[in-house]
């Protein structure tokens, strides 16, 4: 079975997150990018579903600039077979939308016939959690989202979901989109041996337009604007006055 | 231009997370040896970076190695407990029979065998290494080995060692530099056979020892090369160890320059940020702007180094540069943190007390001045 994991560049966990001057979104000027942390455990999962036997080939495929070639490459590195680079946009502030993603992942998909799609849940940039949910739609495949534990039984796949009230266990036909949360696994790293492996595997360039599909923007952002700083707290004295600040100021005693 | 190794120091960060000041910090209280850190580095193949594919490492160039040893610390970490496991086993990848590189570079490259301790200094002779008292007798198929060696790093966590002992006596050679050989030394016989390892406590942790050979044989078959020639053979390594030395301080001095400017800006006194002072920003910029002439200074080096010339000049003098930067950045930070400067929990001090050391060894700043001013300058030798 061939497995599908699409993975996206995003600003890197650890940096700080400013907002450009003109509100137009996140400044991503010479800030350090890197995969997507939820697409990390996607990429992650599908090496551990070949390594024990069940997936014969992972793909992993990247929408965005043509930057995305290093994500792409650290997918690579750390196991997936062979890449897919979908060049949708020049400026690393473009990002290209859920549903325009969610096509070309439907194209690539009709292209490539995979048993089953594991993707992040969401992007840690603009936290869609749309895209799986879509593709599913589109393809017209069972989906699994939220998965923390997934297994592949014959024809199915049975994932764990982390839910509001607790776990729930589903089971779905496949072919099937998985979306992954934080809990499914911790990634590896990617070895030095795997990293100089990774330059040598077969990364393929495309475009929209090699697959029909039209990614300008439907959605227009209005504004961006940086949470407001957290005012200081104050200390109480006794655990009397902290009872009437909860109640009399904080109301929510 | 060299190639830079983006995806290799991206992926050496990300090791390097899991590993945060606080492991650091309790090594240091400790005086422990950071031994998942230097697995972790091995399992992932970093230290086997510089071992040809043919002997089981990965074969790249020298700037492999110096990107991976600068990012190590520029995460704060510290490589000093296992740079020598990447490049001590030169001296044997070029100087080393087919025998020897066959029978120890691919244990080295794996990381079951450690070849992380040199044993070139001596209490009594310090950086005039050709009057080292350690002397190699050969008694038939053996050598008997007598004498002390000092600040021999990692000692205790080393299966072999490069050792550097006089095979003919000072007296009965043409040239001081002459009538030296080199060793591969097996730790574990060694031991049994009556060496002894003794840790000295440094101002900052980095497992360094006095060692004692009293009778220890070492068979013939260990030598490097050839007998009397092992001076030259040591010095052959020096510019790849200088290079990649002057990365370290280089990641150090990156470290150190985040750190205070990130203070700098979020530090308020007097109802603004301290970095608002040019008092506190510009020893900062001053730091950073050193910090980028060093670095340039270290590509260079490396870039010779990588197109084959002796880039002995380039090698001490980014050494030298990059060692007096991290140094300065590590002044300005202490300055920067006021009083938290020298608290344990900012690891500001403790760099401060690590980053010291590279003006100091592997060779100190003096020695360098004097080999810029004989060897490029053509001024009479002073020593
Ligand atoms: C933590 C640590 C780890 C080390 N690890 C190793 C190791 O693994 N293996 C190993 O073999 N060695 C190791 N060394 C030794 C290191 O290389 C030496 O300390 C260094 O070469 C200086 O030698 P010395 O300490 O004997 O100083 P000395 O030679 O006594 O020099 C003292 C001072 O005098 C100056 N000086 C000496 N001669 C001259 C001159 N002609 N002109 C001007 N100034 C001069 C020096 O620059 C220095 O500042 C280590 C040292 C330390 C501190
Ligand atoms: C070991 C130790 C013992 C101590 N003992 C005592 C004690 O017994 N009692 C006590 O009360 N305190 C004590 N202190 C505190 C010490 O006096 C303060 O650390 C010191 O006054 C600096 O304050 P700070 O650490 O908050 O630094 P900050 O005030 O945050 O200053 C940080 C840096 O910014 C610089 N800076 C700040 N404002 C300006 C400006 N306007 N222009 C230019 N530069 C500026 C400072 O010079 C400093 O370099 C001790 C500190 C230490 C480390």
């Amino acid at each position: 079975m061939k497995v599908l994991v699409p993975v996206k560049r995003v600003i890197d966990y650890n940096v700080k997150v400013r907002v450009k001057t003109d509100g137009s979104g996140v400044d991503l000027a010479n800030v350090k990018m890197s995969m997507n942390p939820f697409d990390e455990i996607a990429v992650e999962e599908a090496i551990r579903l070949k390594e024990a036997g069940t997936v014969s080939e992972i793909v992993a495929v990247s929408i965005g600039v043509k930057q995305a070639q290093e994500t792409l490459r650290t997918a690579l590195a750390m196991g997936a077979d062979r890449a897919i680079l979908i060049v949708a946009a020049d400026d690393v502030h473009t990002d290209i939308e859920p549903l325009a993603v969610a096509k070309l992942l439907k194209a690539v998909i009709d292209a490539e016939d995979p048993g089953l799609v594991i993707a992040g849940k969401q992007a840690i940039d603009n936290d869609m959690n749309a895209t799986g949910q879509m593709l599913a739609a589109l393809t017209g495949w069972a989906q699994a989202t939220f998965a923390s534990e997934l297994k592949v039984e014959g024809e199915h796949a049975l994932v764990t979901r982390e839910v509001d009230g607790g776990l729930q266990t589903i089971k779905v036909k496949m072919p099937a989109i998985v979306t992954v949360d934080l809990r499914l696994n911790e990634p590896r790293y990617a070895s030095l041996p795997n990293i100089m492996k990774a330059k040598k595997k077969p990364l393929e360039e495309k475009t929209p337009a090699d697959y029909g599909v039209d990614v300008t923007p439907r959605l227009e952002v209005l504004k961006t604007s940086e949470p407001p700083a957290r005012a200081a707290g104050v200390k109480v004295g006794s655990v009397d006055e902290l009872i009437t600040k909860l109640k009399d100021e904080a109301g929510v005693l | 231009m060299i190639d830079m190794h983006q995806d290799i120091r991206d992926a050496v960060t990300r090791l390097c997370a899991d590993f945060p000041g606080a492991y650091w910090r309790k090594l240091d209280a400790e005086r422990a040896y950071p031994s998942e850190f230097v697995d972790a580095l091995t399992a992932q193949g970093y230290l086997a970076a510089l071992i040809p594919e043919e002997y089981g490492g990965i074969g790249l160039g020298l700037s492999a190695g110096a990107a991976i040893l600068e990012e190590i610390h520029r995460s704060g970490g510290n490589a000093g407990a296992c740079h020598a496991q990447m490049y001590t086993m030169g001296t044997l990848l070029r100087h080393g029979s087919d025998a020897q590189k066959a029978r120890y570079l691919p244990g080295i490259a794996s990381g079951d065998l450690r070849l992380q301790a040199f044993g070139v200094t001596e209490p009594g002779s310090g950086t005039n290494t050709p009057a080292i008292k350690t002397f190699a007798r050969r008694e038939g198929d053996r050598y008997i080995v007598n004498g002390q060696k000092i600040w021999t790093s990692r000692a205790e966590y080393s299966d072999l060692m490069i050792l550097l002992a006089r095979t003919t006596p000072a007296d009965q050679v043409a040239k001081r530099t002459d009538g030296l050989s080199v060793f591969i030394l097996d730790m574990k016989a060694a031991r049994e056979a009556g060496m002894r390892i003794s840790p000295i406590r440094t101002m900052m942790n980095h497992a360094t020892c006095e060692v004692f050979f009293d009778d220890v044989e070492i068979p013939v078959e260990n030598l490097i090369g050839e007998e009397g020639r092992g001076f030259r053979y040591i010095m052959s390594g020096m510019n790849a160890e200088r290079i990649l030395i002057a990365a370290e301080c280089i990641g150090d001095a990156k470290w150190l320059i985040d750190k205070s400017s990130a203070y700098a800006k979020e530090r308020e006194v007097f109802g603004r940020p301290i970095g608002q002072n040019q008092g506190i920003a510009f020893p900062i910029a001053q730091a950073y702007a050193r910090m980028r002439a060093a670095e340039l200074m270290v590509h260079d080096a490396v870039r010779r180094y990588e197109a084959g010339e002796n880039p002995g000049a380039e090698a001490n003098m980014a050494k030298m540069l990059a060692a007096e930067a991290s140094w300065e950045a590590a002044e300005a930070a202490v300055q920067t943190h006021g009083g938290f400067g020298f608290a344990e929990e900012y690891d500001i001090e403790r760099k401060f007390r690590e980053t010291r050391l590279y003006q100091v060894a592997p060779i100190s700043t003096n020695l360098i001045l004097s080999y810029i001013a004989e060897h490029v300058l053509g001024m009479p030798r002073s020593y």
